[in-house]
């Protein structure tokens, strides 16, 4: 049982982690190595490391897409000010 | 063609490695005997429930510090290249609906008060200082997000995490002096196994832990979305 959810899991964020590297549009790029972190942080808590799995979801799933939303938004903004100027 | 070659067998070597590692990989059934003894240790000799705390704030602490050290010096170099410049303009960002912005209103004690206990009960259950600053940093971030009209006090934030920096440091000088090392918690009473107020400065440092982290994260956040 243990086995099938390990491997269920693993396949999830395996294409989640490909999708991530060949997708052309970087926000779901973001997004879905967003989704690793979260399928890596259940996988902690299967292997009983609570405490592991709470700074996973929180750190890597949470806050590292976040920090990477705004910097895509700044990217931007920055691109779209050298086109006026 | 050689560049090919060299590639293959660098690959070849790594696979036989790993193929090592992963044939010698079994459930292990016995603890190395320093691990045996912190185990044992840590709820006998520094009265924590949750062995992995006592660990991360009492026998390793001073990877701990290094750790918050590190997050501080991230979190001041990102203030310090995104400073604001007054001659840019900002961009009006779109206020947030009417149902994100109550439901923000709604969760955001709730979230705080949530971290806020991840960080009190470090020493009894799963997570701690980190943890629950994180999930405190989030919560701002959620409320932030969500109406444009609300902003960061950057003093007070500042205020709050220099001083709970020194708070840290000084319990750390404080078992120095009062017990058996830097960063030792025995010199606050141990209270009983299991409740809140037990296992001497350990919820104290981990308190500290989470009002620095919050703030260090929230200053990231704020100095990343506030010139876009």
């Amino acid at each position: 049982m243990i086995v099938l959810l390990v491997l269920f899991l693993g396949s999830i964020s395996l294409v989640a982690a490909l999708f991530a590297i060949h997708t052309k549009s970087l926000l779901s790029a973001v997004i879905s190595s967003g989704v690793v972190s979260l399928v890596a942080s259940i996988l902690y808590i299967v292997l009983h490391a609570p405490d592991v799995a709470m700074t996973e979801a929180a750190i890597g799933s949470g806050l590292t897409t976040v920090v990477f939303l705004l910097a895509l938004r700044k990217i931007r903004s920055a691109r779209k000010e050298d086109h006026r100027g | 063609m050689a560049k090919r070659v060299i590639l293959l067998l660098l690959l070849c070597g790594l696979a036989v490695l790993f193929y090592k590692t992963l044939t010698g990989m079994g459930p292990t059934l016995t603890l190395a005997p320093m691990s045996q003894q912190m185990v044992t240790d840590a709820p006998q000799t520094l009265g924590s429930q949750n062995v992995i705390t006592a660990i991360v704030v009492t026998m390793r602490g001073l990877d701990t510090l290094g750790e918050v050290a590190v997050l501080f010096i991230a979190a001041a170099g990102i203030g310090f290249l995104l400073r604001k410049e007054h001659e840019h303009r900002r961009e009006m960002r779109r206020d947030g609906s009417e149902i994100l912005k109550t439901g923000a209103r709604l969760l955001l004690p709730l979230i705080i008060l949530f971290g806020c206990y991840i960080f009190t009960h470090g020493h009894l259950t799963p997570g701690g200082g980190f943890q629950g600053g994180v999930v405190i940093a989030s919560g701002i971030l959620l409320f932030i997000l969500s109406d444009v009209s609300r902003s960061v006090n950057h003093s007070l934030l500042s205020i709050s995490e220099s001083l709970s920096g020194f708070g840290y440091a000084a319990l750390g000088i404080a078992g120095f002096f009062l017990a058996a090392g830097f960063l030792d918690n025995r010199f606050l009473p141990m209270g009983t196994f299991g409740s809140l107020f037990s296992a001497g400065a350990i919820p104290v440092i981990y308190s500290f832990i989470g009002v620095k982290v919050g703030c260090e994260l929230t200053g990231i956040f704020t100095s990343m979305q506030e010139d876009a």
